[in-house]
């Protein structure tokens, strides 16, 4: 009965005062209200990255294991083969050896060039994907419209193609494209299938994933005996011959948990058959821990900027609630004198400490919901406004009106009344 | 709260000592005084300055405590009180005018007279109509809204003398109540005060004016913290 006229009047003394010196006491709360919005707004960038790159390594598949061919090293001076071809790489031998494994659920193997598409007088430069049926279920590819080319086109070596969105639209200008025909060199393809748009926005993300929106699928089969096991490469105007069989086997886990010894079961087994390191494995399961990782490192690190510049406000609001008890120690004195207990003084000048960064508090979850949305609009990047953010930010700010209030509220309480009132 | 007695006295000093530690030693700013205030009565404090009236006023008060000695206020006593039970004591049974008025700008006549209000430990639900007719009682019924600045001297004395009645307390103690006010607006303040004697109300007024003095109904002279006569 007696507690809440007590903190309503000291409060109603804290705002009165408070809207008495209201310009400065809006100049010492910017520290709070910037403190507080680069909290929300940092954490929603940052949450925002994260998120990106999850949703990359996501597409890769999380029960995935990935095996690529890449060149080794070059050995100086010598070319290990005759005639300047460069042979690495993974080979069809390797498929099927690894397909022994018995945690392995599903695998394929894919060969990837770069190759202009043809339609009509459209062009483009794509990529040409050459695959097992099974590649689409393992990566979860989509279709917007047609069929996926299945078992059957893999033995009759069916001329067919499926095409990404973003290909779609490059050779298909007007529109339209499924059971119409597409040439790579000098082979032709029915368009039977066309994938559902899978792009990401945003850049400067950590992963990079296959541009799967320019893409061209193309039976294994059906490609080897037509573009062969050969690549010619123009770099700076020498062609450059290299032999690579496969480019890439996918496999995929039964579980999560088999990950780490099917990993060390395919390691080994390409170790037997590679002198060279001309392969390397991806484990997207771990890029997704890693870059889990990578947030929480950049997450500590927001988390500190913002400490810092919350106690920087922190420390505003002391400057300002110490002058404040400076410049009224007769009003202290008086109101000790007719009766003011010391925590009636404490909770007056902490309530007014209190308001102080609530209210900086509140400015700041506002300006800090705002600025991410003028991030997204300004330059693309994906920001999440989490739910607790602001209700973390805000706490913290009204927090910080109690700790930094503290000290000036019991050194006002503390005065001396008879002294306090003789002061000029 | 102890029950007040009506007969007994409103204050009561039982041979009430000050002591100051000082750097040179002990100074004794009052010494083994002994002062019975009936209540209704209206007693001036005189005494030249250095001679222990202050101190006198800060213990009457509540202030300050004695460092020995028996202090009864209403028959309670209040020597050796802690800090929160004081602050209840200075609430309830003490009004206070100071010689500059002590009034907070930034607040209304009104608001200021009602501050003692805001620290009674249960509320009063009369309180605001009380300081409303206080005001009226002092002449500022019409300036209930105005600040301190935009009154005269002895219009913020009323709204002082307002503001120490407002609690309805046991005594009045007043510091120099027109030290800061010209003699004519002083003999205004002292008229008041005279009317607050009439009512019946218990008065210490200290001064080292002897026209003040005069309106009182007792005289007491503090030289070297002893009463003389």
């Amino acid at each position: 009965m007696m507690l809440p006229i007590f903190f309503q009047r000291n409060l109603e003394v804290g705002l009165k005062s408070l809207w008495h010196r209201r310009l400065r006491s809006l100049l010492t709360v910017l520290g709070i209200v910037f403190g507080v919005a680069s909290v929300i707004a940092m954490l929603a960038i940052g949450e925002g990255a994260s998120y990106e790159a999850q949703q990359r390594i996501k597409q890769m598949g999380s029960l995935n294991i990935i095996v690529r061919s890449v060149k080794p090293p070059a050995e100086a001076g010598k070319s290990s083969q005759p005639m300047g071809i460069d042979k690495y790489g993974l080979l069809k031998s390797d498929f099927y050896r690894l397909q022994t494994i018995p945690s392995l659920r599903q695998s394929a193997q894919l060969r990837r060039t770069r190759e202009t598409v043809w339609q009509g007088e459209w062009s483009f430069p794509g990529q040409l994907v050459l695959t097992n049926p099974s590649y689409f279920q393992l990566v979860s590819l989509s279709l917007a419209s047609g069929r996926l080319f299945n078992e059957n086109d893999y033995l009759y070596r069916s001329n067919v193609a499926v095409l990404g969105a973003g290909l779609i639209q490059k050779l298909f200008p007007l529109g339209g494209g499924l059971g119409e025909t597409v040439r790579v060199k000098r082979n032709y393809y029915r368009v039977i299938g066309i994938l559902s748009d899978r792009s990401i926005s945003g850049g400067g993300s950590t992963v990079s994933a296959e541009n799967v929106n320019y893409e061209i699928y193309i039976p294994l089969s059906t490609g080897m005996s037509q573009f062969g096991e050969f690549i010619f490469k123009n770099e700076g105007g020498s062609v450059q011959r290299e032999w690579v069989e496969l480019h890439e086997i996918v496999m995929k886990a039964g579980r999560e948990s088999d990950i780490p010894a099917t990993v060390s079961l395919i390691s080994a087994e390409l170790k037997r058959s590679h002198k060279a390191a001309d392969y390397e494995i991806m484990v997207p399961l771990e890029l997704l821990k890693q870059a889990e990782q990578t947030k929480r490192i950049f997450n500590i690190v927001l988390g500190s900027i913002a400490a810092i510049s919350l106690l920087v406000g922190g420390i505003g609001i002391m400057n300002i609630m110490l002058a404040s008890v400076m410049e009224r120690i007769r009003e202290i004195g008086l109101r000790r004198a007719l009766g003011a207990r010391k925590r009636d003084i404490v909770i007056q000048f902490l309530s007014e400490a209190v308001i102080l960064s609530a209210i900086g508090g509140a400015i700041g979850v506002i300006l800090g919901i705002f600025i991410p949305a003028l991030v997204t609009r300004a330059t693309g990047m994906k920001t999440i406004v989490t739910v607790w953010s602001p209700i973390l930010a805000f706490a913290i700010s009204a927090a910080i009106g109690v700790i930094f209030g503290f000290y000036p509220a019991r050194s006002a309480a503390e005065l001396d009344p008879i002294t306090a009132l003789r002061n000029e | 709260m102890v029950a007040q007695n009506k007969k007994a006295p409103a204050i009561q000093l039982e041979e009430i000592s000050r002591i100051y530690q000082m750097a040179a030693g002990e100074v004794a700013a009052l010494s083994k005084i002994n002062l019975t205030v009936e209540q209704g009565e209206y007693m001036a404090v005189m005494g030249p300055s250095g001679s222990g009236k202050t101190t006198l006023l800060n213990l009457l008060g509540c202030l300050d405590q004695p460092s020995s000695g028996r202090y009864y206020l209403g028959g309670e006593d209040v020597s050796a009180l802690p800090d929160d039970q004081l602050s209840e004591i200075r609430n309830r049974k003490i009004g206070f005018i100071f010689q500059s008025y002590n009034l907070i700008p930034e607040l209304t006549v009104l608001e200021n007279i009602e501050i003692p209000l805001f620290y009674r430990s249960h509320n009063d639900p009369d309180g605001l109509q009380r300081a409303v007719r206080l005001a009226e009682m002092v002449g500022l019924g019409s300036r209930l809204d105005h600040r301190p600045a935009q009154l005269s001297g002895g219009q913020q004395q009323r709204v002082a003398i307002a503001r120490s009645l407002v609690n309805d307390p046991l005594i009045i103690l007043a510091d120099e109540p027109t030290g800061n006010l010209d003699s004519t607006t002083g003999q205004e303040i002292l008229s008041v005060l005279h009317e607050m004697h009439r009512q019946g109300k218990t008065l210490v007024v200290i001064t080292h004016d002897v026209s003040v003095a005069q309106h009182s109904s007792r005289t007491i002279h503090i030289v070297d913290g002893r009463i003389k006569g």
